[in-house]
């Protein structure tokens, strides 16, 4: 691009932001803070300004935060126009234009896509319907599971023991409610962390008082007469009553909107270059549409360039940054987003953190601590070196792993740590679920080689 | 002529009133090994960062002893109160910290420093009134000292009136901390460090005897009464915890306050923009903490293995010091390092360390030092430093001035 033409944009550009939470606010105030001068406007499907959802499925629940009071804190003037409550419906790559839901279009130099997922509903949409059948992800969604679980229901359901499940489990003991959680897996958080791992975060729930079921599926959810949710049905005929049932089945990106634009767009996210420049559906790199946040699928060259997606804060804010970044500048000035994984979650007490993308490790070392005591660090090995680690209330170590992971450190960890315990010598098999299978959806999807990724129809171009 | 190795230079106290320039050398050779058995000095921030995260690098006192370059560090291992948290490693510094915080913050006190906010703010204005009608005063021994430990006192509920008996064990233990003065240590003085802590930890079981019969609202009463998860501490636990929170609960930000102080005078636009919005004390807090860190220095650290830093293996059992201060003012790290400027964007500071050690008392430090410096800016007319440079304390690791002579026109 001519210096010229990148002035001009700078200077006047109209940089469009489509998906108004995490990624939207933090990419605007970037461009802000990096001298963009230009047209502003941030299009969010939902009626508030951005807010945190972390809290939502933690102090929330607990009534510790009103699910009305985790706006996000601005860092910086962002002076855009802000159109909230309304949808994109659509785009238009050749024309640079967004179709609004409501017929409206806004045309734009620079597109910015942070639509990120939303929560993956029940299948079956009669019973989804039923009162009392809830999931967890916007500030209403919040709002209502609060109001029901302070009610004081006499049974608490969770479909799927993923973080999000796990985390609202263990809000529900906290309140002192009778809490059942039912898992495909052998035990929670397997998705995301293993099997071994997720033997430890079984006990915990267990222990707290938690109705675990595991290798089951629930097979219906059953209404009473007047549309209120009354018994879960498992697949091993099991019958369980509940109140409330929260569907805590991982998430669905927002692309459906982008259906026809010709954008790589798809169920497993907007493909993009480490750049975040998003991929047409040939797999070129376009120059003007940008993509960031959870919505978002890059290569990483530390995982061995396979495509990432990542449901993480962390990682939301710092490709939203990237993204700005490289919106308004010189494709020499240009910085990869090659952020580190980080997650953390809390429940039953514990703070559990990771780094690095933890499914793809086969291995798994306890180098610290032990997982008896509910406090260690497990480094996951992938092919000879080390690819992630966890920790149990331990976080303050997971920096030196994350320079490990960076360096391609060796695995086995043969050097000694403090409190490395006889246990953690040798490795084990981190047992992760058959990719295949479905989970309730780890947090973080490796789309490069994945199975799902063959259900592409393949066309080639036309000339 | 010889110039003595630069880690000697930093401990000299000759240099102790701008050791910059030395730090600016160090971080020249970033991974500095001057003398067989002398420590491997780091200064890079990202170094510092790395080293203070890793899993091969211990505080055990027991693990400096056996490195066997540390005469002081044997006679506490065999002294009479067990090693500190401080001085400890996982598994058991866990759980010790681990106790003593629930009695001090998040989760089971989440507002105990919060909550001092209002006598923190009567014991500045009394002590500000208390300089009565002088128009110049030393700020340590009328402010910067008083005001931090009758805070500690109050929290760990100490007797505020024995505080000079308790200075006078204070202060050797404190002075065992200085580099120069461990290397010289002579038996004697080591006898008397050792004495020193006795006496402290005696005087403090009267304490801890009286709160384990008849709990108050104070954290001695709660680290006695612990019974959380990870059970109760011993009474030589409680005694050596509650040592160490005196003795850090105060030293430190005596010295934070005092070079606050110093450094604002130096800098008056920024006093007169503190005086109009006492809210900057918050990012100045920071910075300081980053410019002028009251612990300079980490030189209790040992590897339990060989470790490479820069392409240098460092032996298993060497000493590591650690030199805060210079990491942060590490141009690789920070623009413009050397200046003074509380409008950093970013200001991720080694001034409370970082990792499982990384300092206990820094939220009580930060609100104590934020509500000093600004009430002595609002009220303050026209302050200024009779002597500049101050005299500092003999202390490298601990830094900060001995006397701090300013001069005003009126109380406001
Ligand atoms: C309950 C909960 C707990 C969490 N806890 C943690 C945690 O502990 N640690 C952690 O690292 N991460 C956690 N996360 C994940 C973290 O919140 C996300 O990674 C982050 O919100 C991603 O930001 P984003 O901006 O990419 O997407 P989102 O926050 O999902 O924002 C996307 C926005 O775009 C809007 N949108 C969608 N489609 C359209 C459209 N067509 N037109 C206009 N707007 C549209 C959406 O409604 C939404 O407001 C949690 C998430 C939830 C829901």
């Amino acid at each position: 691009m001519s210096a010229d033409h990148l002035d001009w944009l700078r200077r006047e550009g109209r940089i469009l932001i489509v998906g108004a939470s995490l990624a939207g606010l933090r990419a605007a105030e970037t461009l802000r803070a990096e001298g963009f001068t230009g047209e502003l406007t941030l299009i969010g499907d939902e009626p508030y300004e951005p807010y945190d959802r972390p809290p939502l499925s933690k102090s929330v629940l607990l009534g510790m935060a009103s699910p009305h009071h985790t706006e996000l804190p601005h860092r910086w003037e962002v002076d855009a126009k802000w159109r909230l409550g309304i949808p994109a419906s659509g785009l238009d790559l050749a024309a640079k234009r967004v179709r609004l839901a409501d017929g409206d279009e806004v045309p734009y130099d620079r597109l910015l896509i942070a639509t990120g997922v939303r929560a993956r509903p029940w299948p079956k949409e009669d019973e989804a319907r039923l009162s009392g059948v809830c999931v967890l992800r916007t500030r209403d969604d919040a709002a209502d599971l609060y109001q029901r679980l302070k009610a004081g229901p006499r049974r608490v359901f969770v479909i799927g023991a993923g973080f999000a499940g796990s985390e609202i489990a263990s809000a529900c003991r906290e309140m002192g409610l009778a809490v059942t959680v039912a898992e495909r897996a052998g035990a929670p958080l397997v998705g995301a962390l293993g099997g071994v791992v997720g033997a430890v975060a079984a006990d915990l729930q267990t222990e707290s008082g938690v109705d675990l079921r595991t290798h089951v599926t629930v097979t219906a959810l059953e209404g009473d007469s007047v549309g209120r949710v009354r018994a879960v049905h498992l697949s091993d005929e099991s019958v369980v009553e509940a109140d409330v049932v929260v569907v805590s089945l991982g998430s669905q990106r927002n692309t459906d909107w982008l259906a026809g634009s010709g954008l790589g767009a798809g169920p497993n996210g907007i493909a993009c270059d480490a750049g975040c420049r998003a991929f047409d559906f040939r797999g070129i790199v376009t120059d003007d549409v940008f993509v960031a946040g959870d919505v978002a699928r890059s290569p990483h060259a530390l995982f061995g360039y396979q495509f990432l997606s990542l449901e993480h804060w962390g990682n939301a804010v710092a490709q939203a940054e990237t993204a700005a970044h490289n919106m308004i500048c010189h494709g020499a000035d240009r910085r990869p987003h090659l952020w580190m994984p980080a997650f953390w979650s809390s429940m039953f007490g514990v703070n559990i953190k990771s780094v690095g993308v933890p499914p793809m490790g086969d291995q798994l070392m306890i180098t610290q601590g032990s997982p008896a005591e509910r406090r260690f660090v497990g480094v996951y090995g992938y092919q000879g070196r080390v690819i992630a680690a966890v920790s149990f209330d331990s976080a303050r170590w997971l920096e030196f792993y994350a320079r490990q992971i960076e360096r391609g450190a060796p695995f086995p960890v043969e050097f000694p740590t403090m409190d490395r315990r006889p246990e953690g010598r040798q490795p084990v098999a981190a047992d992760f679920p058959d990719p295949s299978l479905p989970t309730h959806g780890p947090t973080v999807t490796l789309t490069g080689y994945s199975p799902a990724d063959q259900q592409l129809v393949f066309h080639p171009a036309l000339h | 002529m010889t110039q003595a190795p630069l880690f000697q230079q930093i401990t000299d106290f000759a240099n102790r009133a701008d050791p910059y320039p030395l730090y600016e050398e160090l971080r020249k050779n970033p991974v500095l090994h001057e003398e067989e058995g002398g420590p491997y000095v780091f200064s890079s921030y990202y170094d510092i960062e790395a080293l203070l995260h890793d899993p091969r690098i211990s505080s055990d006192a027991a693990n400096l002893a056996a490195a066997g370059t540390d005469t002081l560090a044997q006679a506490e291992e065999t002294g009479g109160l067990p090693p500190s948290f401080l001085r400890l490693d996982p598994p058991e510094h866990d759980r010790l910290r681990r106790i003593a915080n629930s009695a001090f913050g998040p989760p089971h006190r989440p507002r105990r420093v919060e909550n001092m906010r209002g006598d923190m703010a009567a014991i500045v204005t009394e002590l500000i009134d208390g300089f009565g009608d002088a128009r110049q005063i030393d700020l340590v021994d009328r402010f910067a000292y008083p005001f931090p430990v009758t805070v500690i006192c109050r929290l760990l509920g100490v007797p505020r009136e024995d505080e000079p008996r308790f200075r006078a064990w204070v202060d050797p233990l404190v002075a065992s901390l200085d580099p120069e003065t461990r290397q010289g240590a002579d038996a004697e003085f080591t006898k008397a460090a050792q004495e020193a802590r006795m006496q402290l930890g005696m005087y403090l079981s009267g304490l801890v005897e009286e709160r384990a019969r008849e709990p108050r609202d104070d954290l001695l009463s709660d680290l006695v009464n612990s019974r959380g998860p990870d059970g109760a501490m011993t009474m030589m636990e409680v005694l050596s915890t509650a040592v160490l929170l005196l003795i850090a609960g105060h030293e430190t930000t005596v010295n934070l306050i005092t070079n606050g102080m110093l450094t604002l005078l130096r800098h008056p636009a920024i006093l007169q923009r503190l005086r109009q919005d006492p809210g900057l004390s918050v990012n100045i807090v920071e910075e300081l903490l980053r410019y002028e860190p009251p612990v300079q220095i980490v030189p209790q650290r040992t590897c339990i293995t060989d470790i490479e830093v820069r392409g240098v293996t460092i032996p298993k059992g060497s000493r590591l010091w650690l030199v805060l201060a210079a990491g942060n003012r590490d141009p690789e790290r920070f623009k413009d390092p050397e200046r003074f400027d509380p409008d950093r964007g970013d200001i991720q500071h080694l001034g409370f360390g970082s990792g499982i050690h990384s300092c206990f008392g820094a939220p009580l430090a930060r609100l104590e030092t934020q509500i000093a410096l600004s009430e002595l800016a609002r009220r303050l007319e026209n302050p200024r430093l009779v002597e500049d440079p101050p005299p500092y304390r003999q202390n490298a690791v601990l830094r900060g001035p001995r006397h701090l002579e300013i001069a005003f026109d009126a109380l406001r």
